[in-house]
């Protein structure tokens, strides 16, 4: 724990009688001044953890620490967090400058300082001259706006986040996840932000929680869970990925669709059972019988910005590629990578051990 | 072609509308402005406005508002916990239950609890109070009246309580605020609606009541309702009593303009 931790996860288990564990023994930390996200399909608690941290539910087990303060049983209101929730949860009754006031009047806060800073967090957020306002005259996109203006105006330690961005059409999504990131950056304080939807948590991040049932699969950065997943559940739940079943020959030699193929990793059993991943952008097409593999292509989507092209190998293996190269469907087409471009998967290791390893064997600098 | 069948379609409820409002209050206005001879007179209205009747009107008044405060004190928590509780609809089902039951003998159950040897009296005497006078009070009156008109007071508020976005009393309790602040500028605001729906049908009735006062307030409570009984059926005189009709008929439509003009807060 360093000086800069400002909440800490200690073992924390959430379950309702008779259930599944909703959460199962969850430890981490946060530092300050981040923007974190948790990442996981509908259903795997990362919901929870932020319902946890707001104070709204309380664990069956463990130990959540705020500022170094066992705060579990701190009831809401006395917690130094606030909430932009996936609804809003706007004030209908109240209008935007009411609704952005509300916590301060809580406060007992004077008129003037109040005034002050209502109009400040309405500038933060693009909407001066909006006070007067009614919340049903606003739009979706407004509407976000007014949450976080009413949160931020309470100067949280945290900023919750809860799927804010979801209601939200992709133009106006991609322009707020801009306008957050630069938030946070303004602010200064640590952002939580829960999405299921890994371009926005790979776009927007300090640091990415991975998790799936309750459990967090991968911690890392952005390029570390791209570049390095675990597992199988974060290699495709992060991006698209070609997933195949292999054999390590030796350390940085490694065996599948019928070769062996140089790589980067080491500190594996001689002939272990691993699994590869190699990403459709760094597949790269060439002529028929040169580069290291031959597929016959099956289909071709123009994605606009690339092809996606599905071809499958002499074994059936199917391969995803991305590229901006065209190919007929039906043809047999090479395709060449780098070793850098294989990333080998251990069944069953634990986050701590792959660290250690990637730490240990990875020879390529890969941190930029 | 389409608007004729959809006009036609239009004649029952037109035709309720006439035979059942429209003519009734066309009757009653009539009756108003006829004396006890039969003749046209505004001496109805003249009577109306003497200390007797408008001690009436104010007793009246006075009465329907502390039927409507006990009835809004004891609905609203108990919609509240209904809304919290785990098989509601049961409970609601419970507690709507009594109101299936006919008024008269509602009344006379009371009569038999509130009596002088009822079961009551049979408590008090055991916890050492010895015997009260329940029956013919103030007190047994509202009891009754509140008793009676709970569900009409509850049912519109628990709906408006189910109506009420949850996340909106996290949103408070997220931005500071106490569970009491949250309900004082969150969740009544939210769910006044109801409460105004919950007492114009709880006051305007009360109004009028007529067969308790008697039964249970033994007529120590001459409230409006029980004079227009006692014009229309004991003293046959149909013009007063029908001047203390239009009286609260128009009471009532005020009533209903002043408590539901506010425009509803669109949902979040």
């Amino acid at each position: 724990m360093t000086d800069s931790t400002i909440i800490r996860f200690d073992k924390v288990t959430l379950q309702y009688d008779g259930d599944d564990a909703v959460l199962s023994d969850v430890s981490f930390e946060i530092e300050h001044g981040k923007f974190y996200t948790l990442l996981g399909p509908s259903g795997c608690g990362k919901t929870t953890i932020l319902r946890l941290i707001a104070g709204f539910i309380q664990p069956t087990q463990g130990d959540i620490y705020l500022s170094g303060r066992r705060i579990n049983d701190v009831p809401a209101n006395k917690r130094q967090v606030n909430t932009v929730f996936q609804d809003y949860a706007l004030f209908p009754h109240l209008n935007v400058y009411e609704n952005v006031a509300f916590g301060l009047r809580i406060k007992k806060m004077k008129q003037a300082a109040i005034d002050a800073k209502v109009k400040e967090a309405l500038r933060f957020v693009n909407l001066t001259g909006y006070e007067n306002r009614e919340i049903r005259e606003m739009s979706g996109g407004q509407r976000q706006r007014v949450a976080i203006a009413r949160a931020i105006v309470n100067e949280p330690e945290v900023l919750l986040l809860d799927e804010p961005l979801s209601a939200l059409d992709l133009k106006l999504r991609t322009e707020m996840q801009v306008e957050l990131r630069e938030l946070q950056r303004r602010l200064g304080i640590t952002f939580i932000f829960v999405t299921h939807d890994q371009e926005e948590a790979l776009a927007m991040s300090d640091e990415i929680f991975v998790l799936n049932q309750g459990r967090i699969e991968q911690s890392g950065t952005p390029t570390d869970i791209y570049d390095e997943p675990i597992n199988r559940f974060v290699a495709d739940f992060i991006g698209e990925s070609n997933i195949l079943p292999a054999v390590m020959v030796r350390d940085y030699l490694v065996e599948f669709a019928g070769r062996e193929f140089e790589c980067v990793d080491g500190g594996f059993h001689p002939g272990e059972n691993v699994e590869i991943v190699i990403r459709p952008e760094d597949l790269e097409i060439t002529a028929p019988g040169e580069g290291k593999l031959k597929i016959r292509v099956d289909s071709l989507l123009f994605r606009g910005v690339h092809y996606e092209i599905v071809g499958s190998d002499e074994d059936g293996n199917r391969w995803l590629v991305h590229s901006t190269r065209k190919a007929k469907v039906g043809d047999e087409i090479g395709l060449d990578f780098e070793p850098e471009a294989i990333h080998i998967m251990r069944f069953g290791e634990s986050e701590e051990d792959f660290d250690k390893r990637i730490e240990e064997f990875t020879e390529v600098g890969d941190e930029d | 072609m389409k608007t004729n069948s959809r006009n036609l379609y239009l004649i029952p409820y037109a035709a309720w509308i006439a035979l059942f409002v429209v003519a009734p209050i066309v009757l009653i206005v009539y009756y108003s402005f006829r004396d006890i001879e039969g003749n046209w007179s505004l001496s109805n209205y003249a009577h109306f406005f003497t200390p007797v009747y408008m001690r009436m009107t104010l007793s009246s008044f006075w009465y329907a508002l502390l039927i409507t405060l006990f009835s809004l004190l004891v609905a609203y928590p108990t919609a509240y916990l209904l809304t919290k509780a785990k098989h509601k609809q049961l409970w609601l089902l419970l507690i709507i239950l009594p109101s299936w039951v006919n008024l008269l003998l509602k009344a006379y159950a009371f009569i038999g609890l509130f009596g002088t040897y009822g079961f009551a009296n049979a408590f008090l005497e055991s916890v050492g109070l010895g015997r009260q006078q329940i029956l013919f009070t103030d007190f047994s009156f509202v009891f009754v009246s509140v008793y009676i008109f709970i569900p009409f007071m509850l049912l519109p508020i628990f709906n408006s309580l189910e109506e009420l976005n949850p996340t909106l009393i996290q949103a408070a309790r997220d931005l500071g605020a106490s569970p009491w602040t949250t309900f004082r500028r969150v969740v009544f605001p939210l769910t006044i609606d109801g409460v105004k729906s919950g007492c114009q049908a709880v006051f305007i009735p009360a109004l009028s009541l007529f067969m308790i006062t008697r039964l249970i307030a033994g007529n120590r409570v001459i409230t409006l309702g029980t004079a227009i009984e006692q014009h229309f059926l004991v003293t046959q005189d149909w013009g007063m009593g029908a001047t203390i009709a239009v009286f609260l008929v128009i009471v009532m439509a005020v009533i209903m303009a002043v408590t539901g003009r506010r425009r509803r807060g669109a949902r979040g």
